[in-house]
């Protein structure tokens, strides 16, 4: 077999952690090779290595049999590795073309750019991938999926032969997927060596021929994904077994209504949104990123302005302006930021469940009472299971899953008995999910009306009772939880719109 | 599909800033228009050339601080640079004697080398723009004071240095037109920056660095030199402003300069700049200078008190931005 990159031994530690403990990877020209493993594992920071970003403290990398050192981004895009970052990395206020050649800018006399060759040497680009775009277009003006496809034309410009992929169909919808496996299985066929990560298992089996599976920055196993079965994979990445509980749905039909949104509208992010909540029940939201989940949550919560339509709380209507207005509703709302919006991360523990609720510890002179909050703090560190070694250590230290939980506790105190949690377990590992997903149960069976929403498909059918599909800002069907609804039917009702792409056959 | 591609260049023309370009012309139209009812003193040929001249320096500034600003960074140096660039021509050509072409060069020159110094505190000692150049600033200031002994430095012996500002070529062909050649170089500077804003490579990375610094340096650009470059290029045009500023005065005036770079930025900002980075024009510099100076002028003419004139100036830069943010909240 001829490899085309062989990394061996590679070490590498941050701060305070050792990120990569002896991780071997190896890479065969014209494959796929899916890396898998929790956020954590060293999966991102092995890629970067790769790729030049950071520098490792030691191991060996072969490109091609020889040994090189790669030392910047410029240097590995030399060698021929290209990679697509998770988070879109294009100048917004750039057009795709500027974009595409960005610090390879073809060059006229006295260092005038050409124009004229950026626009065409991209338009041939975007030829080859059937994508039908202009070149001058300013990228901020695209959606997610063809700024995507922006990106992966970049990586092709440049001639890779070692394609990274992280995460690259996390915005995009079925149709799109399969389009970018088209590219990927032409840019295979011209021996382009593909190296793809994914959370998402049915994709790793569909486009892959090999996996690698990383956990706690150490090496697990090299295998041939059509050999192997995802559940073999998952205990891998995991190091145990992870037993899912059938979903349970509750009879709700005495409950009363918690929450009743009517024909909300704000601008193209909503239209026309109407559904209801009880007491006691979970109602997952579905859809693709940019779907209009998000936007649906931040109106009701106050905030962002609507244009039209009412939201009832406790069956009386509500005129919610602003977040504090809603949280004296009672609702809360766990953001999919946590790090921006969620948690105060250089505070400790105790000042971050106690932050919405503080005018309940201060006597008259406003002055905090620390010991009722270390006592209510204390309480609900035991109460959610908050790992943590004391209620007065910084949030920063804590692990996603922790902070989570903390934010959790926040709104509890303050009384929230309607909690719309967006992306609760992004950026958690599947060992902590888990137990996100049995806290949210045990708050729904206390009588806590929920709101979930969720971009993973399993974890909408694990936690729902009833399921939301959304889609271009439209409220496309509630579909029941439980065992009579399938991922297709979800997704059916979540791709209703137009694809990046003119549809082509795989020959 | 004619009607979604009109949608299109629609909101583009938004998206780019244009819109605000617009509406910061029509503002200065309608500024000419309400002076020139107001008082007939206003629309003269004599107080229109006051007007550019008076805009000659802070425009020429504001186009130092443009360059800066669409890196996502901001200046505050550009004023004491720009005094600190005039002592030194003075000490070129006064002190040492030396040539006129030589002065020229060497506030130039020192411009662009403070710029450097600036820049090499951003991008390689990762100090925040803000307070790099507020360093800056203060050590410019300092200097020029040192370095002129605190007195005024005079250009007597040079002849023709207070030409270089108040004298007019373009008078000499037409001489209904005696548009001051302090004007002439503030249009050429522009000109020229804007060339290299949208045709080179430096343009194209001053718009990128402003835009997403990291996507960049990932691309595999040099970005700390880039920026570097950006801010070498600024101090070099603080240097030009320098000479203007000087052969108007006939004198380098060690204690004067702060307080230039915000009318510099405030002409920036108006003229629809975006302070994030990333987008802005010399165009809309241009207006945002010229908008100042119609505004202060006609003030005056109108005999309204300085400190007035000082009030009207801080609303308009709130006006401006405020229209900016709404402009960006409906895109």
């Amino acid at each position: 077999m001829d490899f085309i990159v062989k990394m061996l031994n590679i070490e590498k530690h941050f701060p305070g952690v050792h990120a990569l403990k002896d991780a071997h990877f190896d890479l065969m020209a014209g494959e796929v090779h899916a890396l898998m493993g929790e956020n954590g594992a060293g999966k991102s920071t092995l890629m970067k290595i790769l790729s030049g970003i950071y520098d490792k403290d030691s191991g060996e990398i072969y490109i091609e049999d020889a040994r090189v050192n790669i030392k910047s981004p410029r240097q590995a895009q030399d060698l021929g590795i290209g990679i697509i970052h998770q988070e879109l990395s294009l100048m917004k206020d750039l057009t795709a073309a500027q974009n595409i050649f960005i610090g390879r800018e073809p060059l006229l006399k006295f260092g005038r750019l050409d124009e004229n060759a950026l626009n065409q040497k991209t338009a041939i680009i975007f030829k080859s991938m059937n994508l039908s775009l202009s070149p001058k277009v300013i990228v901020e003006s695209l959606t997610i999926a063809k700024q995507q496809m922006v990106e992966i034309a970049k990586a092709i410009s440049n001639n890779s032969k070692i394609l990274i992929m992280d995460e690259p169909t996390a915005a995009l919808n079925d149709a799109e997927i399969d389009e970018l496996f088209i590219i990927i299985n032409r840019l295979k066929k011209e021996g382009v060596a593909i190296i793809y990560i994914s959370h998402k298992m049915d994709e790793i089996k569909r486009i892959t021929d090999r996996v690698t599976i990383m956990r706690d920055g150490g090496y697990i196993d090299t295998l041939t994904t059509s050999d192997t079965s995802i559940k073999e994979i998952i205990a891998m990445m995991v190091g145990r077994e992870i037993t899912d509980e059938a979903i349970t749905i509750p009879d709700l039909s005495n409950a009363k209504t918690a929450l009743e949104v009517k024909r909300l509208n704000r601008k193209n992010e909503i239209k026309d949104v109407s559904f209801s909540l009880k007491y006691g029940e979970i109602l997952g939201f579905a859809g693709l990123m940019g779907a209009g989940r998000t936007e649906v949550a931040r109106a009701i919560f106050g905030a962002d302005p609507l244009d039209s339509g009412e939201v009832m709380v406790h069956g009386k209507k509500c005129n919610i302006k602003s977040p504090s207005d809603a949280v004296k509703a009672g609702i809360g709302y766990l953001s999919e930021d946590r790090k921006h919006f969620g948690v105060a991360v250089n505070m400790d523990v105790r000042a971050n469940i106690t932050m919405a609720s503080l005018d309940r510890y201060i006597n008259k002179l406003s002055i905090l009472n620390e010991k009722e909050m270390r006592d209510i703090s204390r309480d609900y560190i035991e109460q959610l299971s908050i790992l943590t070694p004391s209620d007065k250590q910084e949030v920063r230290f804590l692990s996603g899953g922790n902070q989570q939980k903390i934010v959790i506790a926040k709104w509890l105190l303050r009384d929230c008995d309607i909690l719309i949690f967006d992306e609760p377990t992004r950026g958690i590992d599947v060992g902590a999910k888990s137990e996100i997903y049995k806290l949210l149960k045990k708050l729904a069976s206390q009588g806590r009306a929920i709101i979930v929403i969720s971009s993973e498909l399993p974890e909408i059918m694990k936690l729902s009772h009833r399921i939301a599909v959304m889609c271009e800002g439209k409220l496309t069907g509630i579909l029941p939880g439980g065992s009579t609804t399938s991922q297709e039917d979800i997704m059916h009702l979540a791709t209703q719109r137009t694809a990046a792409m003119t549809p082509m056959e795989v020959e | 599909m004619s009607k979604t591609i009109n949608n299109k260049i629609f909101a583009r023309l938004i998206d780019t800033g244009a819109y605000q370009k617009l509406l910061a012309f029509a503002s200065l139209i309608m500024l000419l228009i309400g002076f020139s009812i107001a008082s007939p003193n206003f629309m003269q040929i004599s107080n229109m050339l006051a007007i550019l001249q008076a805009t000659s320096v802070n425009g020429v500034l504001a186009i130092a601080a443009t360059l800066v600003i669409i890196t996502g960074g901001i200046d505050l140096s550009v004023g004491t640079l720009m005094t600190f660039c005039a002592v030194i021509a003075g000490v070129v050509l006064t002190n040492f004697g030396m040539p006129l072409p030589i002065g020229i060069i060497a506030a130039i020159g020192a411009g662009a080398l403070c710029g450097l110094c600036s820049g090499s505190f951003v991008a390689k000692m990762k100090i925040p723009p803000f307070i790099a150049t507020l360093g800056m600033m203060l050590i410019l200031k300092g200097m020029s004071l040192v370095i002129s002994g605190t007195r005024p430095i005079y250009f007597n012996d040079t002849p023709g240095f207070d030409e270089i500002s108040r004298g007019s070529l373009i008078g000499e062909i037409f001489p209904i037109l005696p548009i001051p050649n302090g004007v002439l170089i503030l249009f050429l500077v522009a000109i020229f920056v804007a060339y290299i804003l949208n045709m080179t490579l430096l343009g194209r990375y001053t718009y990128a660095l402003g835009s997403n610094e990291e996507s960049v340096r990932l691309s595999g650009v040099n970005t700390d030199a880039w920026k570097m470059a950006v801010y070498a290029l600024a101090g070099g045009i603080c240097g030009i402003a320098g000479i203007l500023i000087a052969s108007r005065l006939n004198s380098a005036q060690p204690a004067l300069g702060l307080g230039y770079e915000l009318e510099a930025i405030a002409a920036v900002v108006i003229g629809g700049t975006s302070l994030s980075g990333g987008r802005g024009t010399i165009m809309g510099t241009l207006i945002g200078a010229l908008i100042m100076s119609v505004l202060i002028n006609g003030l005056r003419v109108l005999s309204v008190a300085q400190e007035w004139q000082t009030v009207v100036t801080g609303i308009i830069i709130i006006l401006a931005v405020y229209a900016d943010m709404m402009r960006r909240k409906k895109s």
